[in-house]
């Protein structure tokens, strides 16, 4: 069992990679500096159980907000404005920006 | 005005178009387990039925509850399945979180990678839900999309998309409106549609 390393309004840059498979994290994340809401669970990987592989142990799964302007520099709208995402752990990197 | 002799387009049957792969597996599958013994069509049909159960007046209900109940809300915030097996609702095993606007904040429910959507609470999805527009616009541009919906909110108030990326959904506790400090429970419910526990429209009275 595996225990979450990040914390509520932690910091995190979501890794800016393109790995093949069944990946459930969105490119318009990839790259982007969000703050962790909460923990959402521990849940299975998709990325093992799309290949059948459901012998892995859970992984923990993050909420993570992001300002919109992290994401979508031209956003109109109030800079207030938010998206969160469901994000798991092995896809998350500490980062200095809030 | 139709006197002119010509053919309708006809919306082509179902079976007109050939099957797929994935359609002729899932047949075959179906045959060679009832053949087998393993199911029969009778539970099939039942866990269709089980599948359908769900629609959006349960999730009306739910929130008319956590209007009149604070103690129920805190529960259901807390895990909306567990609170829901007191209104008799089985919501299932996948994990539903409800998330509560306030005058500081609208939620909005959008699956962009394919269309997860709370069915063990609401049913099935609408349409619009798994079309590609609302996927893609309402992570960007989600006023606009909520405009599109004749839902106008004020301009400092947070929209707060919620991409439901794994195995976890979620499901929009909307504000109670004014004028309803005299309605029952059920009068409530009534207030709530499918599309203000996505987050798209906002309750009213009916008229």
């Amino acid at each position: 069992m595996s225990t979450a390393k990040f914390a509520a309004g932690q910091p995190v840059r979501v890794r800016a990679a393109f790995p093949l498979g069944h990946i459930r994290t969105p490119y318009y994340t990839r790259g982007c500096v969000g703050t962790i809401e909460s923990l959402a669970g521990l849940d299975p990987n998709p990325e093992h159980l799309a290949y059948g592989r459901h012998d892995q142990p859970p992984v923990p799964l993050y909420r993570v907000r992001f300002q919109q302007s992290a994401l979508w520099p031209a956003y109109r709208g109030n800079p207030q404005d938010t998206v969160v995402v469901d994000i798991f752990e092995h896809w998350l990197e500490a980062s200095d920006h809030a | 005005m139709h006197d002119h002799p010509h053919g309708h387009p006809t919306q082509p049957d179902l079976e007109d178009a050939p099957f797929t792969e994935y359609q002729v597996m899932a047949l075959a599958l179906e045959e060679l387990l009832i053949d087998k013994g393993l199911i029969t069509a009778d539970s099939m049909r039942q866990g269709i039925e089980a599948m359908d159960a769900p629609r959006p007046a349960h999730g009306a209900r739910l929130v008319a509850r956590c209007w009149v109940d604070p103690a129920f809300e805190a529960r259901v915030l807390q895990s909306t399945n567990d609170a829901a097996v007191e209104l008799g609702l089985n919501l299932g095993e996948t994990p539903i979180h409800a998330v509560k606007n306030t005058l500081e904040v609208h939620h909005v429910i959008v699956c962009t990678l394919c269309s997860c959507y709370p069915a063990g609470l609401l049913g099935e999805k609408p349409d619009w839900y798994k079309s590609r527009a609302y996927r893609s616009r309402v992570v960007r541009e989600p006023r606009a999309v909520l405009e599109d919906f004749g839902t106008h909110l004020p301009a400092d108030m947070e929209v707060r998309v919620h991409d439901s990326t794994a195995e976890r959904r979620y499901v929009v506790i909307p504000l109670r409106p004014q004028g309803t400090e005299g309605m029952t429970e059920g009068e409530l419910a009534t207030c709530v549609t499918r599309d203000c526990l996505i987050g798209v429209a906002l309750p009213r009275i009916p008229r």
